[in-house]
């Protein structure tokens, strides 16, 4: 074996670059991975950003972190420490607030408080849902056949596919249906009267998205919340510890576990194609690695138009990648805080601050916020998803001082008239004052505030658009339509080049399934 | 903070335990002792006060309320007296049951239907078009049970109602000084005994004239597990725990018709359309699969299997509520939900589910015991429910 | 006394009368009853004002069942004159700009090109791509939704495989197709195209009836459903009757008697009467009971269960399901009298024969519905207005013409108040004025204004919520899933109790397509008994 030439390059040390490698390396293939930053993780990090306070920068919960992944590359014994969230709390306009807590007879009784009959539709929905996820998640854990293909393995896996649901009984099966297909208010509207609790559970559902809760295609999410619950990963919604930058770094000292190679600050500047096949790739510095595989963990659009020539893939393959929808919606905001905000819901100290805020007191406040995005401008009175995670760990801040992240729906990439520092500002602003309004201690305790735009996502973090799913969760761009068929399959045109990133299959939040399923389909034509 | 009930002012500092559990987002207390065993044999020999407010009551009325749980119930409510109460369970579309609780006739358009899980939605959902009102009362009315052979005595002591003529499964409006209350002939231990229903906000004022009026008979607050055994002695079914709801179950195996319940005798299919009658028609003509029964285990088996340790039996002087296998000739035919050891009867009682051909009273089956961390069988009869079930209870 | 009757349909509109006339083909003694005092439903031409007739309700027709035609033709030896014009489509813009789409794809193309070279280009390929995906659209609805859980799923898969071939499809442009299904209008025409006025126009066929914008998902799949049968290459087609939809009623009407089909307006039925889980035949208002061996509904799914049907004789969750079907109403219609013709600032009088189409973008025909979303009509509403006086002159007196628009969106649902002669006119204000940017001599020209709200046409022509295709038509609301899932075979929770009308598979539109699926069914189902 001629020393130095790699097996694999993985490029991009994002969470899915990153699982990618760590499984290759398990396997005993000799794995670099090239990352353009000075650390690891892409959106999953933690910087500190203002002395002593430690954001989450991008990403901020982990949500769907397969199980099999943490067992597989037993990400515990690499620093990994999943904390729970333990509530949720939408703060409302009349000076009232919705809340939903760990334990069930408290949240029943919350909701209780608000529509009797939605306590009850609340259990049942749950029932419904956990069913649901539990028919989806082998969807979730499979590599996606392609329906067109007449290959064996292909029409197996269909059939197997159509067998499952087939099998899931008619009720199920229906309701899957309707609810891959519906808006998440529609569907909602179907158990629910509370406003708040209707706009709440469906903001899950268009996080990341460029849709209102009233688009066809958003009520599928609302599944997500209880994924975790078949998984044994029971409250999968968590915060981890030393924030999410730690999901990366264990699992990066994971893959170094394995003999894997991490390289930072190490831009890749193209793939290197030889006979139609990857060969290896072209650094900025104008250094070649030769690898016998290549695998990227960046997004669809710059794999495709940024790394590779046009000529080198078929020309209907780069039409399906152009047209391939990757609208970023969502900005960011950290703060550094003095002291602790004060919710004028729930004034003090209370366990609602080890959870999350959820600013989304109506589905209209929600629409109205997507309307503004619609047409090109961030919302005045936005979504928010707030977590104060040195509530959680106290590590995340100086004593007695606290960090919040503030997830901000909606922003969209293309702003009338582009975004520029004011506008960046002013984003911050809308963010701040809204927020005030339900914290009015907010602006008082501000030490330090960071500001990111999808503008801003884009130049730190790669991401096309500042799309935080590297392309939308649009019914057409899931499952064998991701990125685009027929290379849903982690293929791609190019021979000995896949990819592994959120922009296949399942994609989206920090999972790390894509990277584990385009590792084990790499492994398998190895 | 779980919530307390309107009796916790009482309650709390009687709890020398401090034995506490949840029932349907409440504290009660598990025993006020600190064994439950006085409470246990207050309910079979003096008097037993048990705080029941955590049940679900529904208040139902108008015109339609009649027809709206004609509707819902499997019972006939035409047969329901004004001031009758009957026993009944729900059931969903399919003829498997959904809760089981008492209908109360409070007037000929007014009832009260009590239930162990939330039940408002459904009602709704089965009052389209009906002209009817339901209200969700648990929070507003207050019920203590009071339990065993002196009640009648503590009543007659505390209230002006005419309990010498009320009969099982009446009830009656009345005072108990100046709380109006409605007291029925009803109780979840099988023994004789009274529910009194009182507004909330005079919770405290009927707990004390109660205990006052009961001092000289030996009442004696009882709490949850004091109530458990003297439920299963009495063969009364516990939702979630002797079945699985149907709207709450995760596979359709887990649910259970009124039939396969023993509640058959609950199940007026000649009445008009109600909810599952078509289902449970069909399941009449069929045969119910299963049939809860009670197993009495035998003693002398028992005793072979401890004795093989050097031990005699232990017993499980708590009610457990736990799922354990029934074999017949070492196949398993069922499974047991709830059993304990009857300090009454002497015996080791627990209720099963049991598949029908091995269901027929005095079928000789086995049930799991776990002795010395070893898996056993031991001997058990099939017997019909209930148990324990004394005269007076209807006298 | 003769026989009982062997089916009687509930509501003599033409999904209805197509179930009554091939019924009683098939030997059937059929019964129609119609509330109204005339059949058709929403197809109706009425006069608005002395001399002037409009069709009132439903303005334009789509491509009816081809066996449909034919019975029609069979029975009555002629078929009424379907109006086809060309342009079929008028575009003006505020500016002075026109966009005018043709029969002939080449001629648009033309047209096109003085709005973008590029999309005059494209034109081509897409209609290609939509006649074909129509064409497989089509072969799913000549079926009756297969029920998921008993046919074979690879069955599944080689039918539709089997459409395909038939359409001349390739595999790729199947997963094209089964891509488009799912996507919204605007992303599809986002791909295709770059001129605001083309999109805005095409968008809205993705959207008309619809409680949505172009930028909800499945919208693409109404543009297809409006393209299902309709002429090779002709886009956003726009057929109406000569004499008004009103002759195309007679014509079902008499083709039904034709065929022995007895037919009773103004027996308005108030229940249908079930005997143990089985309808046995109708209560009309005035108490008369009739029998017969089945009823079938042309009445929409809620109309049917939860007015018609005795809710005790339903289990609670098909109830629930029911109750779930979402119905929100979207448009309505303003109809004219005028006195003169009106005077487009853009344009040629001699295209204002089709459709003047008034939706210059999709980010127009979006802050429409935004408006309609938070419970208001459209400042600015989408008009999709016809002057049928033009090609069929006996409409209105000489030298006068009428207009028919229907105005999008109008929310059933109004925040706050309820449709009332205030609101109605508002709305007529709002689409008068919205014209009169284009034609500025409209305001000066209107004689009279006749409005039907959709409060208005679910009260006059029994339209849930105002929703002409008797449900939405979105994707939760199709194929298996219409009108309520596991029910989409025509065949309802009640034995002998049928649905033939809009609000089963495929949907609305004036197409004959549901009531003759409900018929082949119900005949199958008489066979077998």
């Amino acid at each position: 074996m001629a020393a130095g030439r790699y097996d694999a390059i993985v490029i991009g040390g994002g969470h899915n670059g990153l699982v990618a490698a760590a499984y290759l390396a398990r396997a005993g293939k000799k794995v670099l991975v090239l990352e353009r930053r000075h650390l690891v993780g892409g959106a999953a990090v933690t910087e500190e950003v203002y002395p002593g306070f430690k954001y989450s920068v991008c990403s901020y919960v982990v949500s769907l972190l397969r199980p099999e992944i943490i067992r597989e590359l037993d990400l515990s014994a690499h620093g990994l420490d999943l904390l729970p969230l333990e509530s949720t709390v939408t703060p409302l306009p009349n000076g009232d607030y919705l809340a939903r807590w760990a334990d069930h007879d408290q949240t029943r009784r919350e909701l209780y408080r608000h529509s009797p009959r939605d306590a009850e539709a609340y259990d049942e929905f749950g029932k419904l849902m956990y069913h649901l996820a539990f028919a989806v998640k082998p969807i979730l854990s499979m590599v996606p056949p392609d329906p067109a293909s007449l290959s064996p393995g292909d029409l197996r896996s269909l059939l197997k596919l159509t067998n499952h649901f087939r099998g899931l009984g008619d009720e199920k099966l229906y309701s899957l249906i309707k609810l891959m297909t519906m808006s998440s208010a529609d569907y909602l509207d179907e158990w629910f009267e509370t406003e708040a609790l209707k706009a709440t559970m469906s903001a899950s559902g268009v996080i990341g998205t460029f849709l209102g809760p009233r688009s066809p295609g958003t009520a599928y999410v609302l599944l997500h919340h209880y994924m975790g619950e078949i998984d044994g990963a029971f409250r999968a919604w968590g915060f981890a510890k030393g924030g999410t930058g730690s999901v990366s770094e264990a699992i990066a000292s994971a893959a170094r576990g394995f003999g894997a190679e991490i390289r930072t600050e190490a831009s890749v500047a193209r793939v290197i194609i030889e006979n139609g096949r990857a060969a290896g790739v072209a650094m900025e510095s104008g250094d070649e690695i030769r690898a016998n595989v290549v695998v990227s963990g960046i997004d669809p659009r710059r794999t495709f138009l940024g790394l590779i020539e046009p000529d080198e893939l078929p020309s209907e393959f780069v039409r399906a990648i152009r047209r391939f929808r990757i609208r970023g919606s969502s900005g960011k905001v950290n703060l550094a805080l003095d002291a602790l905000p004060n919710l004028a819901c729930l004034p003090g100290t209370g366990p609602h601050l080890r959870g999350a805020v959820s600013i989304s007191p109506s589905i209209e406040y929600l629409e109205r916020a997507y309307d503004d995005a619609k047409y090109g401008s961030f919302s005045r009175h936005p979504y928010m998803d707030i977590v104060i995670p040195s509530m959680i760990d106290p590590d995340m801040a100086p004593s007695g001082k606290h960090v919040m992240s503030i997830f901000v729906q909606y922003a969209p990439y293309e702003l009338n008239g582009g975004w520029n520092d004011a506008r960046h500002e002013e984003f911050g602003d809308a963010v701040i004052d809204t927020l005030s309004e339900y914290m009015p201690n907010l602006k008082d305790i501000i030490l330090h505030r960071q500001v990111l735009t999808p503008w801003d996502m884009e130049r730190d973090f790669g991401l096309t658009e500042g799309n935080i799913f590297h392309g939308e969760l649009s019914l057409h761009q899931l499952f064998f339509m991701r990125p685009a068929a027929p290379w849903a399959d982690y293929h791609t045109p190019i021979r000995d080049f896949y990819q592994c990133g959120s922009g296949t299959h399942p994609g989206g939040g920090i999972s790390g399934a894509s990277g584990r399923l385009a590792a084990l389909t790499m492994l398998e034509d190895m | 903070m779980l919530r307390t009930t309107p009796f916790h002012a009482r309650t709390g500092p009687l709890c020398q335990a401090q034995n506490w559990r949840r029932w349907a987002g409440y504290v009660a207390a598990s025993s006020y002792e600190l064994t439950h065993e006085r409470e246990y044999h207050a309910i079979r020999s003096t008097a037993a006060l048990i705080d029941v407010s955590p049940l679900y009551k529904y208040s139902v009325r108008g015109p339609d309320a009649g027809r709206l749980l004609n509707r819902v119930i499997t019972r006939d409510v035409d047969k329901c007296a004004v001031n009758q109460v009957m026993y009944t369970p729900w059931c969903d579309e399919e003829g498997k049951v959904i809760d089981d609780g008492t209908l109360s006739r409070l007037g000929q358009e007014t009832f009260r239907l009590t239930a162990a899980e939330p039940n408002l939605r459904w009602l709704h959902d089965n009052a389209l078009g009906l002209n009817v009102t339901i209200d969700d009362v648990t929070d507003s009315i207050a019920a203590l049970a009071l339990q065993g052979p002196n009640s009648r005595e503590i009543l007659k002591h505390a209230s002006d109602a005419e309990l010498d003529e009320l009969r099982f499964f009446r009830l009656t409006s009345a005072r108990v000084q100046d709380v109006p209350v409605t007291i029925s002939r009803t109780g979840y231990t099988g023994d004789l005994g009274y529910e009194v229903w009182v507004d909330a906000e005079r919770a405290v004022s009927l707990w004390d004239l109660i205990m006052a009026a009961g001092e000289s008979y030996g009442v004696t607050p009882a709490g949850m597990l004091a109530l458990d055994i003297s439920r299963i002695e009495a063969g009364l079914l516990l939702n979630q725990v002797d079945y699985i709801p149907a709207n709450k179950a995760l596979l359709e195996t887990r649910k259970s018709s009124p039939f396969e319940l023993g509640l058959g005798w609950t199940v007026a299919l000649g009445k008009d359309q109600f909810v599952g009658r078509a289902a449970l028609i069909e399941e009449q003509r069929r045969g119910p699969a299963w049939h809860l029964r009670g197993l009495e285990i035998e003693w002398e088996s028992l005793e072979e299997i401890y004795a093989e340790f050097g031990l005699p039996p232990e017993l499980p002087t708590i009610a457990w509520r736990t799922s354990v296998p029934v074999y017949s000739n070492s196949k398993q035919i069922g499974y047991a939900t709830s059993g304990a050891w009857s300090p009454t009867l002497k015996r080791y009682i627990a209720l099963a589910h049991l598949r029908a051909q091995h269901a027929e009273p005095g079928t000789e089956l086995a049930m799991e015991v776990t002795a010395e961390h070893q898996r056993k069988s031991a001997l058990a009869k099939v017997v019909t429910t209930p148990f324990f079930d004394p005269q007076r209870k209807r006298a | 006394m003769s026989r009982p009757y062997d089916a009687i349909i509930v509501g003599a509109g033409h999904n209805g009368l197509t179930t009554a006339a091939r019924l009683a083909k098939a030997g059937l003694r059929v019964l129609a009853l119609e509330r109204r005092d005339t059949v058709g439903g929403a197809l109706v031409t009425k006069e608005i004002h002395p001399g002037f007739k409009v069709d009132a309700a439903c303005h334009q027709i789509g491509a009816l069942h081809p066996d449909v035609v034919g019975d029609l033709d069979q029975a009555l030896g002629v078929t009424p004159d379907i109006v086809r014009c060309d342009p079929v489509v008028f575009a003006p813009l505020i500016d002075g700009r026109h966009l005018l789409l043709w029969r002939d794809p080449a001629t648009t193309a033309k047209a096109i090109a003085t709005l973008s070279k590029s999309d005059a280009e494209n034109w081509g390929s897409f209609v290609e791509l939509i006649t074909k995906a129509a064409g497989l659209l089509e072969t799913a609805y000549e079926r009756t939704p297969p029920d998921l859980l008993s046919v074979d799923a690879s069955d599944l898969w080689s039918l539709v495989r089997l459409g395909g071939r038939a359409r001349r499809l390739g595999k790729r442009e199947m997963m094209e197709v089964a891509r488009i299904l799912t996507m919204t209008v605007a992303e599809l025409l986002d791909e295709w195209f770059e001129s605001d006025l083309l999109k805005g126009t095409l968008g809205t066929t993705g959207v008309t009836g619809m409680f949505q914008g172009p930028m909800a998902a499945g919208t693409a799949y109404m543009l297809l459903h409006n393209h299902v049968g309709t002429e090779n290459g002709t886009v956003r087609s726009a057929d109406r009757v000569r004499g008004g939809v009103g002759v195309l009623s007679h014509a079902f009407r008499d083709l039904a008697r034709s065929c022995g089909v007895e037919i009773r307006t103004n027996a308005p039925v108030t229940r249908i009467a079930i005997k143990n889980g089985r309808a046995t035949g109708v209560v009309l208002a005035n108490g008369d009971e009739i029998e017969a061996e089945r009823v079938i509904s042309n009445a929409d799914p809620r109309r049917t269960f939860l007015d018609l049907v005795d809710p005790l004789d339903l289990a609670p969750r098909f109830v629930r399901q029911v109750q779930n079907i979402k119905y929100r109403g979207a448009c309505a219609k303003v109809n004219l009298a005028l006195d003169t013709l009106p005077n487009f600032t853009s344009g040629d009088a001699a295209h204002l024969g089709g459709v003047v189409s008034i939706s210059p973008s999709l980010d127009y025909l979006e802050r429409a519905y935004d408006d309609a979303k938070y419970g208001e009509i459209s400042r600015e509403p989408y008009l999709e207005a016809i002057i049928p006086s033009l090609t069929d002159p006996s409409l209105a007196p000489a030298g006068k013409h009428v207009m028919s628009i229907l105005v999008q969106y109008a929310p059933y649902h109004l925040k706050g108040d309820a449709w009332d002669d205030s609101r109605n006119s508002e709305l007529a204000d709002r689409a008068v004025d919205t014209l009169a940017q284009y034609a500025p001599n409209l305001e000066q020209i209107v004689l009279a204004r006749h409005v039907l709200s959709p409060r208005d046409l679910e009260t006059d022509f029994g339209l849930t919520e105002g929703n002409i295709y008797h449900g939405e038509m979105t994707l939760d609301q199709l194929f298996f899933m219409r009108p309520v899932p596991g029910w989409a075979r025509y065949r309802t929770p009640i034995e002998n109790l049928y649905l033939c009308g809009a609000g089963t598979h495929p949907g609305g539109g004036v197409t004959a397509r549901p009531g003759y699926n409900a018929a082949r069914e119900i005949v199958k189902d008489v066979k077998r008994s």
